[in-house]
């Protein structure tokens, strides 16, 4: 560490950060696939099934007691899944918009991964903050990056050339613009509280005055709401629909492809859990314990990510618990609620925050 | 001899004939402003191999029109080069999700062209009865499962598969096979049931009468299922009758007509069971009808179960077949013994069971709705010509009624409240 004091603050910056990035990609890479496992696994248990639970590499038949449970529990499905992945012909069929076809699946990834860089995931481990780029504008630059997400689907429904991926495409666009406005607007009553954008903040705030699902309760079900149908999971996945339009806009798609348009699903549950747990259940702190404060030291800066980390798997069990009880709804009930219920519900709550604010 | 002019036309040319001729009256898309898609038939919801084009403005449809026969085999035709019982196993594969009920239907329509229908001794009645029930639940388990998989709750789906599952292993003691029982003859059945099988039967009833209620709490109240289903694709009384429509899907609509009651066959008349009808015509209200029907089904099964004679073991070894062998096989070691049931086998195996000319028409109703079995018969053990009445194919018929002015999610609503099976449609 001693060295490290010798460079310039611009290169501890840059090397830090690149730290921070290679991590915090590496576990949302591995969220991704254990999300799918778990996904998976809790679908089995609510349909009263086993799931996977016999995928195992050569070697762990010489681990003893604990190797066996590791193959039931299906810890190296989502191994084998990527592989298969990889291993699949990628097909591109020749009527599509070949450059649109391939861009597609990147713009869906990539402000899905880009939307992780603002989040607080942690207080401090040593004297270095644990959120990637400490924005002051942290929840618009995170408005602005969710919002290029629904390029990548519309343009792979436009892009296949097909029908059905092009309804899919019609309606995640129509659907993720009208739960955006929701979305956005039911956080400000947060911003008008805590008088910040910066996440930090927010989580600091909440550290002080109690959680934000307590004070908002209604901007908390109508962001948690509108997240479902920001993710395109069920009771939402219209654009998906597997029933109706056979798999919406990915239907053309195979191989990695596909894949990016599964993990960025996954990476977008990921993220929006991170926002839930940041705005509304204060972030890295646990109140009544030492934890609700930053620390200088590495164990309770690790505790921090763990209490974080956890809380976002609670989200994230809640996601996919949700997918296996509701049905969808159709396009015309999904509009009426985002424009006629959640939209005018999210004014109301600014304006009588607003109210309580300036008294 | 009067000579017989037959057109010869290449049959694949003049379906397609027919179908660009059908596209070109119903199907105007001069401005290209209406999406024309074409569903299935391969498609997740369309229940096998139906096939639907769908003109839509948007995502409403303007106009439906279902194309069967992908999975036409020609079972009618079929049945006319073999004797009456080798038959039985094709009707299985007209409804597969109810293959007893079929097997029953198939050999009532026989037996009443034989005369027998009254013969059949009541062990053999009531343990058609309970195959008939069986294959109900069975049958409604899987429509509900996958009505409720298609408006996109997974979960239903494989609650009742488990549960049908249980069904399956009933039909494997009983007959030997899971899926394709072969259960009926003409003149009564194959065997008695097994040691211990009405008691696996009650255990069921037991079971299933738990998951329904499970599954019911998952979709009755459930909002999203109420909105997606509730007013859409309704058909009124006078509609559902015009069609033709049988089964739960016309006394969804509120038309009190079950076969059961309205021209009772076997032992239903002693039964005690309610007719559950519907009051809109919506995909809600088939849905209600249908979970309703599962219940009634089980309140038969406990009658026929405490009724049956002979009691579950069969200790006064009641028959359940005709004990006559111009009709069933004579059991075999009178076979090896005996000069006359030698040639009674030797007759029916080879020559079929002798019919006497004429014409009959017997309607049961099945999961789907009335199955009808027409047949003409010239004497002999073979039928001249048999029709089958598939419920599936007469409801469907509605569609291009019932889906312009729906949404495109609701096409999925629809087809799975109609709860139909291409295997009997195109039969």
């Amino acid at each position: 560490m001693e060295s490290l004091q010798y460079l310039s603050p611009t290169t501890q910056f840059v090397l830090f950060s690149a730290l921070k990035i290679l991590v915090v990609f590496g576990v949302v890479m591995t969220g991704v696939a254990y999300a799918v496992l778990v996904e998976r696994k809790v679908s089995a248990w609510i349909q009263d099934r086993v799931g996977p639970n016999r995928t195992s590499p050569f070697f762990v038949d010489y681990i003893p007691v604990i190797g066996p449970f590791l193959v039931r529990l299906g810890i190296f499905q989502p191994m084998a899944d990527g592989l298969k992945f990889m291993l699949k012909e990628d097909f591109t069929p020749n009527y599509v918009r070949k450059v649109y076809f391939w861009l597609a699946p990147a713009i869906t990834v990539i402000p899905a991964l880009m939307t992780v860089a603002v989040i607080p995931f942690g207080s401090t481990l040593g004297s270095e903050k644990m959120v990637i780029a400490d924005l002051n504008v942290g929840i618009l630059y995170t408005f602005g990056i969710v919002s290029l997400g629904v390029y990548g689907i519309v343009l792979a429904g436009y892009a296949s050339n097909s029908k059905y991926p092009f309804l899919g495409g019609i309606r995640s666009s129509a659907q993720m613009i009208s739960y955006e406005i929701a979305m956005g607007l039911s956080v400000v009553p947060i911003f008008l509280l805590t008088e910040s954008l910066n996440l930090g903040d927010i989580v600091k705030y909440q550290a002080d005055h109690g959680w934000m699902i307590l004070k908002q309760p209604v901007a908390f079900v109508i962001f948690l709401i509108a997240a479902f149908a920001e993710t395109n999971r069920l009771p939402f996945d219209l654009p998906e629909s597997e029933t109706e339009l056979v798999g919406g806009y990915h239907t053309e798609y195979s191989s990695m492809k596909f894949a990016l348009f599964f993990l960025g699903e996954y990476a977008n549950m990921i993220a929006s859990s991170a926002m839930m747990v940041t705005l509304f259940c204060g972030g890295w702190t646990l109140p009544g314990t030492l934890l609700s404060t930053p620390s200088s030291s590495i164990l309770v800066g690790l505790l921090h990510i763990g209490v974080f980390l956890a809380k976002m798997a609670v989200f994230m069990i809640v996601f996919i618990w949700v997918r296996w009880m509701l049905p969808r709804f159709r396009y015309d009930q999904l509009m009426d609620i985002g424009w006629r219920r959640f939209i005018p519900v999210a004014l109301a709550n600014i304006l009588l925050t607003a109210v309580v604010v300036a008294l | 001899m009067a000579t017989q002019t037959i057109e010869f036309k290449d049959p694949a040319a003049r379906a397609s004939a027919a179908v660009a001729a059908a596209s070109d009256d119903d199907i105007q898309d001069l401005k290209g402003d209406k999406l024309v898609l074409n569903m299935g038939p391969s498609h997740p919801s369309t229940h096998g191999v139906l096939r639907i084009l769908v003109e839509m403005d948007g995502e409403t449809i303007t106009k439906a029109i279902p194309d069967v026969g992908y999975l036409h085999r020609g079972d009618e035709k079929i049945a006319e080069n073999m004797t009456y019982n080798q038959f039985v196993p094709y009707t299985d594969r007209l409804d597969y999700l109810a293959p007893l009920a079929n097997n029953v239907a198939y050999v009532l329509a026989v037996e009443k062209l034989m005369g027998i229908d009254d013969a059949i001794p009541p062990r053999g009645q009531y343990m058609r009865v309970i195959c008939c029930e069986l294959a109900r639940i069975s049958a409604h388990l899987l429509g509900l499962g996958a009505f409720a998989m298609d408006v996109g709750a997974l979960t239903v789906f494989l609650h009742t598969f488990t549960e049908r599952e249980k069904i399956y292993n009933l039909c494997e003691s009983l007959t030997g096979a899971r899926f394709t029982t072969s259960y009926t003859r003409v003149g009564g059945l194959t065997r008695d049931c097994p040691p211990g099988w009405i008691q696996a039967v009650r255990k069921f009833l037991d079971e299933v009468v738990l998951n329904i209620a499970e599954s019911e709490t998952l979709l009755t109240r459930n909002r999203i299922f109420v909105d997606r289903t509730r007013d859409v694709g309704v058909i009124s009384r006078q509609l559902a009758i015009d069609y033709g429509l049988t089964g739960p899907n016309l006394r969804g609509s509120g038309v009190d007509y079950d076969v059961r009651k309205a021209n009772p066959y076997l032992v239903y008349k002693d039964l005690e069971f309610d007719v559950p009808v519907g009051s809109v015509g919506d995909c809600y209200d088939r849905y209600l009808v249908r979970m309703e029907e599962m219940r009634q089904s089980v309140r038969i099964l406990r009658q026929c179960l405490d009724r049956i004679p002979g009691g579950a073991d069969n200790v006064s070894r009641e028959p359940v077949s005709i004990l006559d062998g111009k009709v069933t096989l004579p059991p075999k070691t009178k076979v090896l013994m005996g000069m006359e049931e030698l040639i009674h086998q030797f007759m029916i195996v080879t020559q079929g069971v002798n019919a006497p000319p004429g014409e009959v028409y017997f309607g049961a109703e099945n999961p789907k709705g009335e199955l009808g079995f027409y047949i003409h018969s010239r004497g002999g053990g073979t039928p001249y010509r048999l029709k089958i009445r598939a419920p599936s194919f007469v409801n469907l018929g509605i569609l291009p009624e019932v889906l312009p002015g729906h949404m495109m999610s609701d096409i999925v609503s629809i087809l799975g409240s109609f709860d139909f099976v291409m295997g009997e449609c195109d039969r």
